[in-house]
């Protein structure tokens, strides 16, 4: 429960940073929060010969909201968002689902953009940034690169950023006060990664939903956006009946995985309800 | 002053809360670290080891005058299986130590066992009961071509008739799946060496430091003279470290090979892969009852899955035997039919964890009760009413004699407590609101404090059970109290001290008690099966007692009065009805530097005792009350409610502290951990990212209340309350679940009852989540 050797950087500067991936590329790994990456090492499942420690980076911890929506810097915290670090139904959401990650000392450390690049597919914030359409900046000597969050995530623990690029920024889209949300997640124990979420955004104008975001989580090899369904919600009251019957649409829409924890069969009804749940609480 | 009785704030605690306490790996200095490298495969021949050039490491061959580990009982039906400390050729369990590295540090050590490959010729591997049963099943050891590596049978003799004259015979199939103690503190040894006196030292993380000084030497052949074993602060045990491990004995060849001090501190997944599981039993019941509920006769079929291979010294019997023993458990059953087999698989070994084989028998009774009681339509209270024991001393059908208890009383106080009616008020108005509330009952005995007779009963080879005390007290007054115990977290030295303290007249805080030392300590059995308050507590106030009766002479000599009228208390010995006072320190002085004055009184005040009890059975009633959401499967204990009788209690508060954490062991026992292997016998579950215990925040508030039945058979009139909480709590969880779910016809057979589970029997009643 040792990791291997490694070498370890901790460079003063972002384009400090960014010349060591440059120069170290796929034998580096990059480390912020360290709440993945340290036991993946000490289980010796990660091996990395080099470790470029971002913590000294200020000019990456921030969190900011313009008329775009919220920044997130890479070195944000899970606990920045334990109050709202924006007003309206964003920062309420997040506040929310930030209570759903791991527990609290963990929150402390482990990062918002560490999270999307490890990109567990059961993770919180992985849900986030798909169902809300996020965009990823990442940043090389080569430039700065603008990810959509659809073209991101590539499966299980893969992502679209290349071995010299760090993940430098999330931007979520503004959510104006019309909007509602909604979150669910059924987890073996408090703090555990999700067997089964799902993920609301409701724009509500007389009565008649507007515009739509829904998202699952924990039951593919990453989080995915139920677009299709969004498109069933528009133009229609959400009602207890429609809900229902997005909610079967999901059960029948999605093709889970199994694992020790929950058989393909089990997730499948979980998210049916995590969506059920999800849309009654936007929709209330 | 009465000591006895208080909530004294633990004598530990000081050290234990502001980290100053002192494990293992406080304590390895500069030792050279040891690395086990482990076999990657479940079985199969060992072909080949390579080595990489320079290091330093040893297999089996380097270690081929080491005598296996090989614990015996003196039974027809037991065959012995030895556990080479490390194998020369083949392997019998994912994670089996088959090499081991030496290096200056953990991660270099770890370096090179990376770099250790080892050829293996894989066999399928035999992993679960059913395979390893199944007619023509491959052997795991060919000394045993059943697979079956103990059976115990028995039958009364009216069984037949039982069966003959039932109203209802209720037939249930149940399993509970495989578990792990988890301690904290993981294993771990220092073995030093001493170049004077060539003696090793080694300090473990163990909860019975004489019986591994005898198996490390029988071992090695060597003398225990030339060993001394010494167990620190043990960060949790919970039956887990009482067996003698390979690694401990390499350690011990280690330091006398080297001639230099060597540590292994285990990591979490060898912990999970080998050291040892238990709870992996599978019981078919068959219960024959009259119609008015009274449960005439039983019939069992007892698998209990023992892994590799047999744990020393009580054996892979502990199982299996304490299962066919016990099973009748607190209720008065007339006939008794039972087989009962430990089943050898490529696993890792069984060995006792809190409970052993009744947290799964209670599970089986308390299932087999509600079953019954809905099937004849009688109240599943009602019914336990009936057949619970009331009548002591109580004779089983498997002979063993109940001593006083409170089995009716403690469930009635319970129930009470509960309030049963408004609690079906509730759950009748909050099912019309989709809201699944349940109810669930759990009435067990605890056997606890049992002496050698038990184990001899067993057939054991080596025969635990008694404990030797020895009590000095020092010319000052104050007292060391030597013991073969080996407390690893039960505060024993303060309910010791709590109750020496009352024999002797003088405060806990001027009583020091040792253990966990062998140079230090009689020989003794250490801590486990709720044993040490009865049974060290037993020979603690025998042998405290008699330096009293010594103190009571010295001090009626002193006041010219008769021994008989003296008392002590307060730190005074006083003449009864009466202002004359000697404090006892001046008594103890006397003792050493005055002795020639007291004729037919040896010197100063050393004494020592054995008790060796036949055992005293505690008994509890556990209520659980839940949620069950109907929709994920989760549940959420609202409450928990413990009516615990073990007897006079010494220190209440340490007796609330046994039973909440047994409960919580319990409760994950019920709803979360399970040990999961695939079919080649690798362990999925090999870390607490997937092996789930439960936190704060699965656990309820436990609340106890305490009935205090005072039995002949314990000399200090407590009854042990180790295991108590982990044996009820998962029966009253699993039937409060099915209460909660009986809207929907269904039942629960298997621990534990995750989400998952309950979700698939709710989907085949017909409780879809999509239309």
């Amino acid at each position: 429960m040792k990791p291997s050797a490694f070498d370890y950087f901790r460079p003063a500067s972002l384009s400090e940073a960014l010349a060591l991936l440059a120069k170290y590329k796929d034998d580096c790994k990059i480390l912020a929060g360290g709440q993945s990456l340290v036991p993946a090492m000490n289980f010796r499942l990660a091996r990395p010969a080099i470790l470029i420690d971002i913590n000294d980076l200020g000019e990456l911890d921030y969190i900011f909201a313009d008329d775009n929506g919220l920044h997130i810097g890479a070195l944000t915290r899970h606990a920045a968002f334990h109050r709202r670090v924006v007003d309206g139904p964003l920062g309420a959401l997040l506040s929310k689902v930030a209570r759903h990650i791991a527990h609290y000392p963990i929150r402390q450390r482990g990062t918002f953009a560490g999270s999307l690049a490890h990109a567990d597919p059961a993770s919180e914030w992985c849900l986030v940034a798909t169902a809300l359409n996020a965009a990823i900046v990442a940043k090389s000597i080569r430039g700065d690169r603008r990810i959509s969050v659809g073209d991101f995530f590539n499966g299980t623990f893969a992502t679209d950023l290349a071995a010299d690029e760090l993940l430098a920024e999330i931007h979520l889209p503004a959510m104006g006060p019309g909007w509602r949300t909604g979150f669910f997640e059924f987890s073996r124990r408090a703090g555990d990664f999700a067997l089964g979420m799902a993920l609301a955004a409701l724009r509500i104008e007389d009565g008649i939903v507007r515009e739509a975001r829904l998202g699952v989580g924990g039951v593919a090899d990453r989080a995915i956006r139920l677009e299709s369904l969004e498109d069933g919600l528009v133009g229609h009251a959400a009602s207890p009946e429609l809900i229902d019957s997005i909610a079967r649409e999901a059960w029948a829409l999605v093709t889970p995985v199994g694992d020790i924890h929950a058989s393909p069969e089990y997730r499948r009804d979980l998210i049916a309800t995590a969506v059920r749940r999800a849309l009654t609480e936007a929709a209330a | 002053m009465n000591w006895i009785g208080r909530s004294l704030p633990r004598l530990e605690d000081p050290s234990l809360l502001r980290g100053h306490g002192s494990y293992v790996a406080d304590r390895i200095g500069k030792a050279a670290s040891v690395r086990f490298v482990r076999s990657p495969l479940a079985s199969g021949a060992i072909t080949g080891i390579e080595i990489p050039p320079g290091a330093t490491v040893f297999t089996g061959r380097d270690l081929s005058d080491v005598k296996p580990i090989q614990p015996i009982l003196h039974r027809p039906d037991y065959i012995a299986i030895g556990q080479p400390v490390l194998p020369v050729d083949r392997v019998a369990f994912c994670g089996q130590a088959i090499a081991v590295v030496v290096a200056e540090d953990a991660a270099l050590a770890e370096d090179i066992a990376d770099q250790v490959f080892v050829d293996i010729d894989t066999t399928d591997a035999i992993v679960d009961l059913d395979t390893a049963l199944a007619p023509g099943a491959a052997p795991v050891h060919p000394e045993a071509p059943s697979n079956v590596l103990v059976e115990g049978r028995m039958r009364t003799a009216g069984f037949d008739r039982a069966f003959a004259d039932a109203a209802e015979i209720v037939a249930l199939d149940l399993r509970s799946h495989r578990q792990s103690a988890a301690p904290m503190e993981g294993r771990g040894g220092l073995a030093e060496y001493d170049g004077v006196s060539g003696r090793v030292t080694l300090t473990a993380s163990v909860q019975m430091p004489h019986m591994l000084r005898t198996g490390i030497a029988d071992a090695l052949g060597m003398p225990e003279s030339e060993l001394r074993v010494i167990a620190p602060d043990v960060g949790g045990g919970f039956g887990q470290k009482m067996s003698l491990f390979p690694e401990y004995i390499v350690l011990v060849w280690l330091a006398r090979k080297l001639k230099r001090s060597v540590a292994w501190i285990e990591d979490r997944r060898e912990n999970f892969t080998a050291s040892a599981h238990g709870r992996d039993q599978a019981f078919s019941l068959r219960g024959a009852f009259a119609k008015d509920g009274r449960l005439l006769g039983l019939e069992a079929d007892l698998r209990s899955n023992v892994g590799a291979f047999s744990c020393y010294p009580v054996t892979c019997g502990v199982e299996p035997l304490m299962a066919l023993a016990e099973l009748p458990g607190p209720y008065d059953l007339g006939e008794y039919g039972v087989r009962s087999r430990g089943v050898t698989t490529n696993t890792c070994m069984m060995a006792p964890y809190r409970g052993v084989s009744r947290p799964m028998l209670t599970f089986s009774m308390e299932r087999l009760m509600e079953v019954a009681a809905k099937r004849l339509g009688i109240d599943a209270v009602e019914i336990r009413r009936r057949n619970l024991i009331g009548t002591f001393p109580h004779r089983s059908p498997t002979g063993l004699v109940y001593d006083e208890g409170s089995y009716l009383q403690a469930m009635e106080t319970a129930v009470k407590a509960i309030n049963l009616p408004a609690f079906r008020a509730r759950q009748t108005a909050l099912r019309k609101r989709n809201r699944h509330l349940g109810v669930g009952l759990s009435v067990f005995s605890e056997r606890t404090g049992y002496g050698t007779p038990a184990y001899a009963a067993r057939g054991m080879d080596i025969v635990p059970g008694y404990e030797i005390v020895d009590c000095t007290m020092d010319p000052s007054g104050n007292v060391v109290l030597r013991i073969g115990s080996s407390p690893h977290g039960q505060g024993l030295k303060t309910s010791l001290a709590q109750l020496v303290g009352d024999e002797l007249g003088i405060e806990p805080q001027r009583i020091r008690v040792v253990s966990g030392d062998t140079d230090a300590t009689p020989y003794g059995w250490g801590t486990f099966a709720s044993r040490s308050m009865v049974i060290a507590g037993g020979a603690s106030k025998l042998a405290a007692g008699q330096v009293a009766g010594k103190l009571k002479a010295i001090a009626a000599h002193l006041m010219e009065a008769s021994p008989d009228d003296i008392t002590l208390e307060n730190g005074l010995a006083r003449v009864s009805n009466s202002n004359r006072t000697t404090e006892i320190g001046a008594l103890a002085r006397a003792a050493y530097h005055q002795s020639h004055k007291f004729k037919g009184l040896s010197p100063g005040l050393h004494e020592s005792a054995v008790y060796d009890p036949g055992g005293t059975f505690s008994n509890a009633c556990h209520v659980a009350i839940v949620e069950v959401d109907i929709e994920t499967g989760g549940v959420r204990i609202e409450r928990f409610l413990v009516v615990e009788d073990a007897g006079v209690l010494i220190n209440p508060m340490i007796v609330d502290g046994q039973i909440a954490g047994g409960v919580a062991q319990g409760i994950a026992n019920a709803l979360f951990e399970e040990m999961i292997y695939d079919e080649n016998g690798n362990l999925l579950t090999a870390s607490f990212a997937d092996y789930l215990l439960p936190t704060s925040a699965e656990i309820p508030e436990i609340e106890i209340t305490h009935m205090e039945t005072v039995s002949p058979e314990s000399v200090t009139k407590a009854k042990g309350v180790g295991e108590g909480g982990a044996i009820g709590a998962p029966a009253a969880v699993v039937n409060a679940i099915v209460d909660a779910l009986s809207p929907f016809g269904i039942e629960l057979f298997e621990l534990p009852a995750t989400p998952q589970r309950i979700r698939e029997q709710l989907r085949k009643a017909g409780v879809s989540v999509h239309g």
